[in-house]
């Protein structure tokens, strides 16, 4: 299969699965099957896309051209490439959680859920492979709006309002900030497609770059730095595989994706230190990364908690691309991957949780270490990579941030990632530690006895991503090869 | 001197009697006889427009050697043929208001929509 | 045959319309009125063509050349519009037959069809006119055409929102008269291009400015410019939802039409610039108009009073577009109206078949809609995702246009303000958007037809032609564009 075609199935197939699922409404087998087929499918696509491109191919698709000279077209790069795979890999895998929750929830339109789900992780790759910040931009709303369904998919009154801020935040940055940035962009240096070194032409007025960088950092609202990071913790009205695919990896990370192709790609690594702006937004990010944490310590709901924390580690990855050292890039992009394994197992627990024991608070789960074993040992395991502890892969990526930091004289930004290291610590350590070692709660029901894991597939899929964060520390040499390749 | 133009005085006297009978009346018969005097005044402007000094009537006569210009009056009679639709059609109306609401004054009008 | 293409556009609906009265039973009425309708858009489709390979068309009624006969006269600003104007009358009466025939009294429907066919011919004429006194006749034409819609609705309210459109129309339409008086007076032509050429030297006087000053309050009036938009959103809202839908789609648009014909094609660029502060005038209230009617537009409870509002909200775009005064302005202008025209069309066409089965179209009758009629409430969440001007839609298009117009003249606060205005569509949009899929339906509400949840065929049909026209030319988007930029290059390419 030529590279092309292989870069075009990423995008259409997830879409032909769309069309299969609509057609087998009313056999849910095989409605779940097409969705599972169409992302082990995915995946093997981008698998084998990342073989032909480490064996140096290259390619350029053009779709049609919208506007003159601006097109919809779809380009090979590391970083896109990065992203492509751990969305491709986690999202079979969270299909397959999918379908032991939604089953073992009980939950209605499912039909609905798996379309929205495809169409969204469509957006996915077309905003990873995007060639120019047209096409991401376009991609981005689709993504934005084909994700409200499903974070509104409970439709109760919780459900609406969450989803207003939702699309309220999500959209409405976009539009007001975002948009404005791109036309900007545009006038100023008439493309937009993604270049190394930044497209600005050199004689654009610094202040002029300043108020582009800062319109763009805050109008990726998916990136979630403070102050427009409330749209995630209102998400998580969302049934718990949406949160733990879209807004662990999939929508947030397509965030901070952004936010490192237009540091990169658009800026250029050497112009940004060079902007007065660039030292106040990497303090906005620290200060990001420490109220979020704070924040998180204080949740006792177990989905809050993971979404602020959510938001302090996207901050990591925004702080990375600001710095944009050499090391530093690496450090974000990784962490990109690193955090997506992680963050995942951990909703994918916090699901299980509530599936089989129907517990959502923080302080319910003592002792639930006998009563889920495998799902808690998971959450350790998922608790260590955020926390950046071997042997989990958060460590590497943790490491290469505070390296960056430590390249460019950020003395401060060092202490920050530590402190948040700690109140990783803090924050999620407990919550497994009590679960083996505290004594069970006495929630009315009695203290529970007997092993009573979440349903298979949802099992095996938690299983799966909490293997990978070891793995990841293990064998990190071919995630860390494309995050080295993007910096220069 | 300044007579001199009085048939623009005149013009511009029925133009602010038609709006003025516009606005403050709430008698929609009334509306439309003001409408009527506006377009009537826009009516004699264009014909006073045509008059050519010491111009007779254009009508071809070896007599005459000045015309007045012919062709604001031609204009003017299609606008008066499009007032006179207008006309009738705000009538139609004003007699199917009052047999909707009973009545074909505006503030009754708006108190009734108001209590819908 | 085709040498009189330009006389015929007008004629063909313009005759059918008393032909209507002979005909019998309303299902003949339609058919034949949208034949003719059709068959408009046929011809505007090849004056398109022509205009595009051979250049500007220029035809002399009764084969008298202007300056003294009457000149009909396509460019192809005029043949982009007699396009948007004939194709979307032809696609709202497609779908109307079902609609009027519930919404209208059996005695009614016949005039119905005639006043539209008489509005579409006074639309199609004021653009096919080269005539600045054509203009005011065929302005007339279909105005008393749209008077007659707007009161068939059977709200008594409508009666009273025709008679309010009727006096402001009217004195809208005596303004441009007098405006016309004036330049007659001022250089002995009706023909607009002999205008365009005897102005610049008569340009000092202050009757030009009067005139100047007339003819564009009078245009304002028709295109419900803010401030002078008051009797529109009564006009759209209580007027049957097939006739609020064309004329959304229309008449508004042709108003625009004037407004840049007037100013550019009449008074040429250079004198619309130096006299008063134009510019900053017409942005600001367009601006206004954005905010204002959007912000009411929140308020409302009858979506069809809040669509309305949104119209004038967009509006104001076009006016910020032509007060930008440039050429990236009036493209933006220009591509928004072909853009406003195919949502808005879509939009109302989706109300009527809410009508159809609810009667009335508040906020209420809106619940449950995603499960009880899915293709209407989709298509209404299509509609609403290109008002708001989300990517893939033609919303993005324009909006990406009049902000990129703005930045050109370095104007970021107001470049700043439009995508705030966007944001304002989000809100009011997404109070449409909730009920529809958050709230269940009620199940008092009688069933109007049988249990038949969906709204009729014909309706649907063209509801998603129209929701698949807004995304199409929101991705496809070189035929508005392309024409778009080349109807401003002509208007701007004369200026030095």
């Amino acid at each position: 299969m030529s590279l092309g075609l292989l870069l075009h199935a990423t995008i259409v197939l997830p879409l032909l699965a769309l069309v299969g699922i609509l057609l087998l409404r009313d056999r849910p087998n095989l409605r779940d099957g097409v969705s599972l087929v169409a992302g082990v499918l995915v995946f093997a696509c981008v698998a084998t896309i990342y073989q032909r491109f480490t064996a140096g191919e290259r390619i350029e698709l053009t779709w049609f051209e919208i506007l003159p000279g601006l097109s919809l077209s779809f380009s090979l790069e590391a970083l896109g490439l990065l992203f492509a795979l751990v969305a491709g890999f986690l999202w079979p895998v969270t299909t397959l959680y999918a379908i032991g929750y939604m089953r073992g929830h009980g939950e209605a339109n499912q039909t609905r859920f798996y379309l929205f789900f495809a169409l969204a992780m469509a957006a996915v790759f077309a905003i990873a492979f995007s060639a120019n910040l047209f096409t991401l931009f376009i991609f981005y709303e689709v993504l934005t709006l084909s994700t409200y369904p499903l974070v509104t998919h409970a439709g109760t009154e919780k459900a609406r309002k969450g989803g207003r801020v939702y699309l309220g935040m999500l959209l409405g940055s976009s539009i007001l900030l975002l948009l404005l940035a791109i036309i900007a962009t545009w006038t100023l240096a008439g493309t937009l497609t993604f270049t190394a070194g930044g497209i600005f032409p050199d004689d654009t007025p610094a202040w002029v770059l300043s108020v582009l960088l800062a319109l763009f950092v805050f109008g990726i609202g998916k990136a979630a730095i403070m102050p427009v990071h409330r749209w995630l913790p209102a998400a998580m009205v969302a049934p718990t595989p949406v949160s733990a695919l879209l807004h662990a990896v999939a929508v947030v990370k397509a965030g901070v994706f952004t936010l490192l192709k237009v540091c990169v790609f658009v800026f250029g690594v050497d112009t940004l230190p060079t902007l007065p702006v660039t030292q106040w937004l990497i303090y906005l990010a620290g200060l990001t990364i420490v109220l979020a944490s704070l924040v998180a310590l204080y949740k006792d709901n177990l989905k809050a908690r993971l979404a602020y924390s959510t938001v302090a580690q996207l901050a990591y990855v925004t702080l990375g691309a600001l710095v944009a050292t050499e090391l530093a890039i690496a450090g974000s992009a990784l962490h990109i991957a690193m955090h997506a394994f992680g963050k995942i197992t951990l909703f994918f627990c916090a699901g299980a949780i509530m599936v089989a024991c129907h517990k959502t608070e923080v302080s319910q789960m003592q002792g639930l270490g006998r009563v889920m074993p495998v799902t808690m040992t998971a959450f350790l395991v998922a608790s260590l990579s955020i926390i950046g502890l071997p042997p989990a892969g958060g460590t590497w990526s943790k490491w290469l941030l505070i390296g960056g930091s430590l390249e460019a004289d950020q003395q401060l930004m060092v202490a920050v990632l530590i402190t948040s290291s700690l109140l990783n610590i803090a924050y999620l350590l407990p919550i497994p530690l009590r679960a083996f070692f505290g004594s069970a709660s006495d929630d009315g029901h009695g203290p529970e006895r007997s092993v009573r894991e979440a349903p298979l597939p949802a099992l095996i899929a938690l299983v799966i991503t909490a293997v990978m964060c070891v793995g990841l520390f293990a064998f990190p040499n071919a995630v860390f090869d494309l995050a080295q390749r993007i910096y220069g | 001197m300044i007579l001199d133009l009085y048939n623009y005085w005149i013009v511009v006297v029925l133009m602010m009697v038609g709006l003025f009978i516009i606005v403050s009346r709430g008698n929609l018969v009334k509306k439309v006889i003001g409408l009527n005097i506006f377009q009537t005044s826009v009516f004699v402007f264009y014909i006073s427009l045509g008059k050519v000094e010491d111009g007779s009537a254009p009508i071809l006569s070896d007599s005459v050697s000045v015309y007045s210009n012919p062709l604001p009056h031609v204009l003017i009679l299609t606008a008066i043929v499009v007032g006179v639709a207008t006309t009738a059609l705000g009538l139609a109306l004003v007699i199917r208001i009052k047999e909707a609401y009973g009545t074909v004054e505006e503030d009754d009008i708006q108190t009734l929509d108001d209590q819908q | 045959m085709l040498t009189h293409l330009p006389i015929l556009q007008v004629i063909v609906p313009l005759l059918a319309a008393p032909l209507c009265l002979m005909l019998d039973g309303s299902r003949f009425v339609w058919a034949f009125a949208l034949l003719a309708s059709l068959l408009a858009g046929v011809i505007s489709g090849l004056l398109l063509w022509q205009v595009e390979t051979g250049g500007t068309l220029s035809y002399a009624l009764g084969g008298w050349q202007a300056p003294i006969g009457i000149e009909y006269r396509i460019d192809l600003l005029s043949a982009y519009l007699l396009l948007i104007v004939s194709a979307m009358g032809t696609l709202v009466l497609l779908g109307a037959y079902r609609s009027v025939n519930k919404e209208l009294a059996a005695g009614a429907r016949t005039y119905f069809y005639v006043a539209y066919l008489l509005c579409l011919a006074g639309l199609l004429g004021i653009v096919a006119a080269g005539d600045a006194f054509n203009v005011f006749v065929f302005l007339e034409i279909s105005s008393l055409g749209s008077y007659i819609l707007i009161s068939l609705g059977r709200d008594r309210r409508a009666l009273w929102a025709a008679f309010q459109y009727l006096v402001v129309g009217t004195i809208g339409a005596t303004f441009i008269l007098i405006g016309v008086g004036f330049l007659y007076a001022m250089t002995g032509t009706l023909n607009m291009m002999d205008l365009a050429q005897r102005i610049p030297s008569v340009s000092e006087s202050t009757t030009v400015l009067v005139a100047f000053t007339f003819l564009v309050v009078g245009v304002c009036l028709k295109l419900a410019m803010f401030p002078l938009h008051v009797w529109l959103p009564n006009a759209y809202a209580f007027a049957p939802s097939i006739a609020t839908a064309f004329l959304a789609a229309s008449a508004t648009k042709v108003a625009v039409y004037l407004l840049f014909r007037f100013s550019f094609g009449v008074f040429g660029v250079a004198l619309t610039e130096s006299i008063l502060p134009l510019q900053e005038v017409f942005i600001g209230l367009g601006l206004a108009g954005v905010f204002v009617a959007s912000l009411v537009a929140i308020s409302q409870h009858n979506i069809k009073r809040m669509l309305a509002y949104s119209s004038v909200a967009q509006i104001g775009y076009m006016i910020i577009g032509y007060g930008l005064d440039s050429q990236a302005g009036t493209t933006a202008a220009l591509l928004h109206l072909f853009n406003h025209a195919l949502m808005k069309a879509a939009l109302f066409m989706a109300l009527a078949a809410v009508v159809y089965h609810h009667g009335s179209v508040l906020l209420k009758d809106l619940a449950g809609l995603g499960t009880t009629m899915p293709w209407t409430a989709a298509a209404l969440v299509g509609g609403g995702l290109s008002l708001i001007g989300v990517p893939l839609t033609v919303g993005f298009i324009s909006k990406w246009y009049l902000v990129q117009a703005a930045l050109e003249q370095d104007l970021w606060w107001l470049a700043l303000l439009i995508v705030v205005g966007s944001l304002l569509a989000i809100v009011y949009v997404w109070r449409m958007i909730e009920p529809m899929y958050f709230a269940p339906a009620s199940s008092d509400r009688p069933r109007s037809v049988g249990n038949t949840p969906e709204a009729p065929r014909s309706l649907l049909l063209v509801i998603w032609i129209l929701v698949a026209a807004n995304l199409y030319f929101g991705i496809d988007t070189r035929l508005p564009v392309g024409i778009a930029e080349a109807a401003a290059q002509q208007i701007f390419g004369v200026r030095f």
